[in-house]
């Protein structure tokens, strides 16, 4: 769907150029950790054209990620650096490798949950601040729970659907007490 | 990281009806910071308003030039719901129309993702965020409704006053290929059944002010509307090719 037929080996060196710039907002992850560059398609012997996606539609991030991405493929030698933003297939969590994941959890972010099947985002009905996770109708399965990426531990609680930035949600551990960034599953 | 324009008036049409319904969203959310109740709610409407700005940018660039759109176009040629031009009022009333549009784009923009028109790689992201917009509505909703006698009656006051405004939403905008009759059939389903779980009453009145002849998506816009617009350009026409 997003993979073009034919890659040639210098695109997939590019691929993997572009891919290793840092994101501007979250530097321990890398754009192909995150899952946001999509492809690199080469015109002729020195033009290129990146296709990235935003995480959320107004990410202010994406204007940093193009600059960065162009400078870099640049500094490689590529004279004409074209990106082009794409919306769909629709930007997941789940486009964020599991590598992506471990980093965030050690920069202390917990990471998203992994989504069974795709569907429609889990509506979690009930007070606002949510303690534990609980099934969304009979017979539905119970989401896992969010865990302190400081402790571990599973019980933690809902302060906030949206925190530092729209990606994220602002949780509290109740066992070591301390607040922290939830990376919403979109 | 340009969308190329569009010059097909059927798509400018639903594109601007659409963007500017989430353009000046936007604006009136971003009123609210430095004065919500709390940090985590100015933090919450701000990022709302954010990500509501993004699928504006890309609607109007759709459109046309998202800049000229958006700063250089008097009150009539706004295409906006007067729903999203009420201003923010007390939190309750923030709180009724975010309530009220949220589920409506929720439900439009999955219609829209489902299909295969142009909107429909907009709409399969934006179907997604609101749907965590959607949801601080309601919790709001239910956490003052069905909350103290205070909450309750702000809040009953707050979708009795807007109740007007939200007939309009139903009215055709054409070329995006949508059953208008069911989308309201789901739509007040859903307002009747959140309205019901905070204890509050489904308003009785009319759902179209009687003054209004059709209403923001021909270019007729509530008096507030103006000083937001007035606000919300000033800048960009006091010094028309300012950069940063």
């Amino acid at each position: 769907m997003v993979t073009p037929a034919a890659t040639t080996p210098l695109e997939a060196e590019l691929l993997e150029l572009a891919g290793s710039v840092p994101d501007p907002e979250l530097p321990v992850l890398t754009l192909r950790e995150l899952g946001v560059v999509r492809a690199v398609h080469a015109h002729g012997a020195d033009a290129v054209e990146v296709e990235l996606t935003p995480t959320y539609t107004g990410c202010p991030a994406v204007e940093a990620m193009s600059a960065d991405i162009e400078r870099v493929l640049r500094e490689h030698g590529v004279r004409e650096v074209t990106v082009r933003r794409v919306l769909a297939p629709a930007w997941s969590t789940d486009d964020i490798t599991d590598e992506g994941r471990r980093k965030l959890r050690e920069f202390g972010i917990a990471p998203p949950r992994v989504r069974p099947a795709s569907g429609a985002v889990a509506v979690d009905l009930g007070p606002t601040r949510t303690r534990g996770p609980r099934a969304h109708g009979a017979g539905e399965p119970v989401p896992e729970p969010v865990r302190c990426p400081h402790c571990g531990s599973a019980d933690t609680e809902l302060l906030s659907r949206f925190s530092s930035t729209a990606c994220k949600a602002l949780r509290r551990c109740l066992d070591c007490r301390e607040p922290f960034d939830h990376f919403k599953e979109l | 990281m340009t969308t190329t324009p569009a010059r097909d008036t059927v798509l400018t049409t639903a594109a601007l009806a659409l963007g500017d319904d989430a353009l000046v969203l936007s604006h009136r959310l971003g009123e609210w910071a430095g004065h919500a109740p709390v940090l985590e709610e100015e933090v919450a409407l701000a990022n709302i308003a954010l990500d509501l700005l993004g699928q504006a940018r890309v609607l109007l660039s759709l459109a046309g030039d998202e800049d000229e759109l958006a700063f250089l176009r008097e009150e009539r040629a706004f295409r906006n719901l007067q729903l999203v031009e009420q201003p923010n009022g007390n939190f309750a009333h923030t709180i009724a129309r975010q309530l009220y549009f949220s589920t409506y784009q929720h439900l439009l923009h999955a219609e829209l993702a489902a299909g295969d028109g142009p909107l429909a790689p907009l709409a399969g992201k934006a179907v997604k965020e609101v749907a965590y917009h959607h949801d601080h509505a309601e919790q709001w909703t239910l956490r003052l409704g069905d909350g103290t006698a205070t909450g309750h009656t702000r809040m009953q006051r707050a979708v009795d006053a807007l109740w007007r405004y939200t007939g309009e939403m139903f009215q055709p905008v054409e070329g995006l290929g949508i059953d208008w009759p069911a989308l309201e059939t789901a739509w007040l389903e859903r307002i009747t059944q959140v309205l019901h779980r905070a204890t509050l009453t489904v308003p009785a009145g009319p759902r179209t002010g009687a003054w209004a002849a059709g209403a923001g998506r021909q270019g007729l816009h509530t008096e507030p509307f103006g000083r937001m617009l007035a606000e919300m350009q000033h800048l960009h026409r006091s010094h028309p090719g300012a950069t940063w």
